[in-house]
């Protein structure tokens, strides 16, 4: 990756912090996901050339558009960069916009074949004289992403491309992003804030916070094993305790934990010492309620009981808080379908078993979790 | 009705509009997007005509242009006459009584164009003159012509600066509305009122397209 795909690496201090490192090769698609204001949307500009870090790199193929005291301009960069709110030509027709792009010494005639081909590809075939206030969000959005190919870019930058349509547009137009992907052979740098569309889209996803590059991995393996109590915040991992490594045992495969007078067995990790604290998390996901009815043999994988603290229907399915042991402190986090949650009787108040799943047990480095408190994706403190 | 001094009101309007548009093109664009120390400062010395009396600046403008000053002295080596109670003096003055009439509309066109449109220019391959001919001017177009027109219409209509800086010479300095003012005082009820109603029309149709402008602007007016 040395002299193909694009290199990264951005240092700021103001006036938003950046401390941000990654690469992405030729054909891949490399998703930033932070909450708002982490800074994402400024490394795709400082990438782009819109502006520029007080110290850093951006490498594209072999080219240092940004580094040892140089910076090219936008204009030389050849970046494809859909931005946000689409940022279309108003006065111009889609296929005026897409023209725009295309090199100054092309004939006329071939500009508007190139730009019908273009649209054609972004599936806007017979839309080439409307202008953009008479296209819909999507199909705006195409125009957008036709422009930004018509450069023949080295790098296409998409800034949260489908916030601005509805679920129908975006999941139609997040397929179209998957199928058209396979055909481009450049780099890919997606924005969101949508931890599902980068999961579904992206080959890797590299989670901000505060303008700085916390992790980097395939979006399952970040997703489910983050590096940290705060990138497991950042990626709505619900539920995160303190623990205490009690063994290891290698040849089983297990690594035991005990926690608030539980004991637990997690995935062999032997990163953390025996007698170490450490901070550990389980997905909703891997929080399996006992049936009442018809105990079986996955009840002995880490039964837990509490009673239920707050009981919410939230479409087919019900979100259940347990306060385990009948702490109110200890909140654990997890959802049954709707028709589970009414045969087993639960409610607010009514006592529950679940078993957390051995392999969905996360271990993290200890810190106060606390200090956690106030940021994104931390849920606002209970009231006492 | 003095149609000299009709033609002159309009010569006058044509050219003030003409020698602001550029300036006003480049002011309104500068102010529209460049954060610069002192910017607050600027712009309200750029508004200032609008609020300061007629004759305070035609006031200013007569003894900056007298043959004494340096300014008057220097354009006298170079052209041979005058510049105050002449058509180029009345033209300067107008030129400057009308900055805030040119520029804030300039700037609000500019201002109407969002970051990113002009950012996307260059992620097009534009350079910066490129984007502004191919961008920036034609989406700025509404506003550089509501500058243009509520220019024209109020010079035509500017009395205290005009008689201030260039008297009532007929034929250089005398201008429509001195004319009304002058017809007015000699009870020639007939030649002023005539007068009036033809810059009350030509005033009325400049801003009726102004505002028939400003509703074409907006895509769903």
């Amino acid at each position: 990756m040395a002299s193909t795909g694009l290199r990264v690496a951005l240092r700021q201090s103001a006036p938003i912090p950046l401390d941000a490192r990654f690469e992405c090769g030729p054909g891949e698609l490399l998703a930033l996901v932070g909450p708002s204001g982490s800074g994402k949307t400024t490394i795709l500009r400082a990438i782009a050339g819109l502006v520029r870090p007080q110290a850093g790199e951006v490498r594209c193929n072999g080219e240092t558009w940004m580094g040892e005291g140089a910076f090219a301009p936008p204009q030389s960069r050849h970046v494809g960069l859909v931005f946000q709110n689409y940022a279309l030509f108003p006065h111009m027709t889609a296929s005026g916009n897409v023209e725009a792009a295309l090199p100054v010494a092309l004939a006329r005639a071939a500009r508007a074949a190139a730009a019908r081909e273009l649209l054609e590809f972004v599936h806007l075939g017979g839309l080439e004289s409307r202008r953009p206030r008479e296209l819909s969000g999507g199909q705006q959005q195409r125009v957008a992403l036709a422009r930004a190919l018509a450069r023949d870019p080295k790098v296409l930058l998409l800034d949260e491309p489908f916030s601005a349509v509805d679920q129908v547009t975006r999941r139609r137009l997040q397929h179209e992003l998957a199928q058209m992907r396979q055909r481009l052979r450049i780099p890919i740098v997606l924005v969101t804030h949508d931890l599902e569309e980068a999961a579904a889209l992206a080959d890797r996803m590299v989670v901000l916070h505060r303008g700085t590059t916390l992790q980097e991995g395939p979006p399952l393996d970040v997703l489910a094993r983050p590096r940290d109590a705060l990138v497991a915040r950042l990626v709505d991992f619900r539920n995160l305790f303190h623990g205490e490594v009690v063994a290891h045992d290698a040849a089983a495969g297990t690594t035991r934990l005990r926690w608030e007078g539980c004991a637990l067995e997690a995935a062999h990790q032997p990163a953390y010492p025996a007698g170490a604290r450490v901070c550990w998390g389980i997905q909703p996901a891997h929080c399996v309620l006992h049936r009442r009815d018809r105990p079986s043999r996955g009840e002995r994988e880490n039964p837990v009981s509490g009673v239920v603290g707050e009981f919410l229907p939230f479409g087919e399915n019900a979100a259940v808080t347990l306060w385990v042991n009948g702490r109110p402190e200890l909140e654990l986090r997890f959802s049954v379908p709707a028709h589970v949650a009414t045969r087993n009787g639960l409610a607010e108040g009514v006592e529950a078993r679940v078993s957390l799943l051995r392999e969905g047990l996360h271990l993290m480095p200890y810190v106060p979790l606390e200090r956690l408190q106030g940021e994104p994706g931390q849920p606002a403190p209970r009231a006492a | 009705m003095d149609t000299q001094a009709l033609a002159l009101s309009l010569k006058l309007a044509v050219g003030t509009a003409l020698v602001l548009l550029p300036l006003a093109v480049l002011a309104g664009r500068a102010l529209a997007w460049r954060r610069f120390a002192g910017k607050p400062a600027v712009e309200a010395l750029l508004a200032l005509p609008l609020v300061l009396p007629p004759t305070v600046l035609g006031y200013y403008l007569l003894v900056t242009f007298a043959p004494t000053s340096p300014l008057g002295q220097f354009y006298q080596s170079i052209v041979g006459t005058t510049l105050a109670f002449s058509f180029e003096g009345l033209l300067v003055a107008s030129v400057i009584a009308n900055i805030p009439f040119a520029v804030q509309p300039a700037q609000r066109g500019f201002e109407s164009i969002a970051t990113e449109v002009r950012e996307a220019a260059w992620l097009c391959g534009m350079s910066g003159w490129r984007a502004f001919w191919r961008v920036e001017l034609p989406l700025a177009w509404p506003g550089l012509l509501t500058a243009l027109v509520l220019t024209f219409a109020h010079t035509l209509g500017e009395f205290g600066v005009v008689l201030m800086v260039g008297g009532n010479i007929p034929g250089e300095t005398r201008t429509a509305a001195i004319a009304i003012y002058d017809r007015a005082q000699a009870l020639d009820d007939r030649a002023a009122g005539v007068m009036a109603a033809t810059l009350l029309a030509i005033s009325f149709v400049a801003i009726a397209i102004v505002y028939w402008l400003d509703r074409a602007r907006r895509p769903h007016g």
